[in-house]
């Protein structure tokens, strides 16, 4: 089973390298960017079994700092991630 | 009775050598490296120091893996029986992870490395590792990091301040830290973690030597004077 994990920032705390990234989106010249904020994404391929509880450990315990981040589990139904054509 | 003193040698640290000659420096005895992957501190230890460095190439967050590495147990073990616990830049950094202080080391707000001599204030010195210095005192100490910008949410901070646990303070902003937080303590004041490098400032030569007061508080805390 293809597991993703989100990891971001929590709300109110500070990013700059998105900010950075921001920067550099409106010196490309795209206007309309609002904010940017920079997160991690890590894929893991877990055994089907692995509980709900398993994966909220493996966040909290090392994927994830909960001082300074959230993190989203998002469970593959499938592998039927298309590459871009 | 011989001080005895254990340095953590990690995968990646590279301040680890000057941790232990600043170490030696003051107390007289050569201290005992122990590596990430031993599952035990020597006897009888008196004090563990955590050194500066990229450990494991600061993968996911720096002193991520680290702090999760065999020895961090025996810290956290010697941690919680008292021992003292001085964590120098990726040393603070471990020490975070491993939840033995609290908060987080983001990157800098600046994006950059900063690498400088930066006056800090003592803020607390009454403490095993400040006791020789004056409180409100100016010292002066290298720092060399990319990840150094302290953070906790408010109420954390409120309480480190509340409780004197924010051992040194930038006096001129420098990284983006909450509250120009340089160096906080655990609860029970026996774990400092700080981002200057007190052991880059022993000799004359260094450049100054105002890191050996914490050398020196803590050796003579430890076996007396």
């Amino acid at each position: 089973m293809k597991v993703r994990i989100h990891v971001s920032l929590k709300p109110g705390v500070l990013d700059p390298q998105g900010r950075a990234v921001h920067h550099a989106l409106e010196g490309l010249g795209f206007a309309g960017v609002q904010d940017v904020r920079i997160g991690r994404l890590i894929e893991l391929e877990v055994d089907e079994g692995t509980t709900d509880d398993a994966l909220d450990a493996m966040c909290r315990g090392l994927l994830a700092n909960m001082v300074i981040e959230n993190y989203r589990i998002e469970k593959a139904a499938s592998s039927s991630e298309r590459e871009p054509a | 009775m011989a001080f005895c003193a254990a340095f953590i040698t990690f995968p990646g640290s590279n301040c680890d050598r000057d941790m232990a000659v600043a170490l030696e420096t003051i107390s007289g005895t050569a201290p005992i490296r122990v590596w990430h992957g031993d599952s035990e501190l020597p006897d009888g230890v008196d004090l563990v120091a955590l050194p500066g460095g990229f450990s494991y190439g600061d993968y996911l967050r720096s002193g991520a893996m680290a702090a999760h590495s065999p020895i961090m147990r025996a810290v956290k073990h010697a941690a919680d029986r008292g021992v003292p616990v001085l964590g120098v830049c990726n040393g603070f950094q471990v020490l975070t992870e491993a939840g033995l202080l609290p908060g987080a080391l983001m990157r800098n707000a600046g994006q950059t490395f900063i690498c400088r001599t930066v006056p800090l204030r003592v803020e607390n010195s009454e403490t095993l590792f400040t006791a020789g210095y004056e409180a409100g005192q100016v010292i002066r100490i290298p720092v060399a990091h990319h990840d150094g910008n302290y953070f906790a949410d408010e109420d954390t901070l409120d309480r480190l301040e509340g409780e004197g646990r924010v051992a040194f303070r930038y006096v001129e902003t420098c990284n983006g830290s909450r509250r120009d937080i340089a160096g906080v303590l655990n609860t029970a004041g026996n774990v400092l973690g700080m981002m200057p490098h007190p052991e880059r400032a022993i000799e004359q030569d260094h450049g100054g030597t105002d890191g050996r007061a914490l050398f020196e508080s803590a050796v003579k805390g430890l076996v007396g004077a």
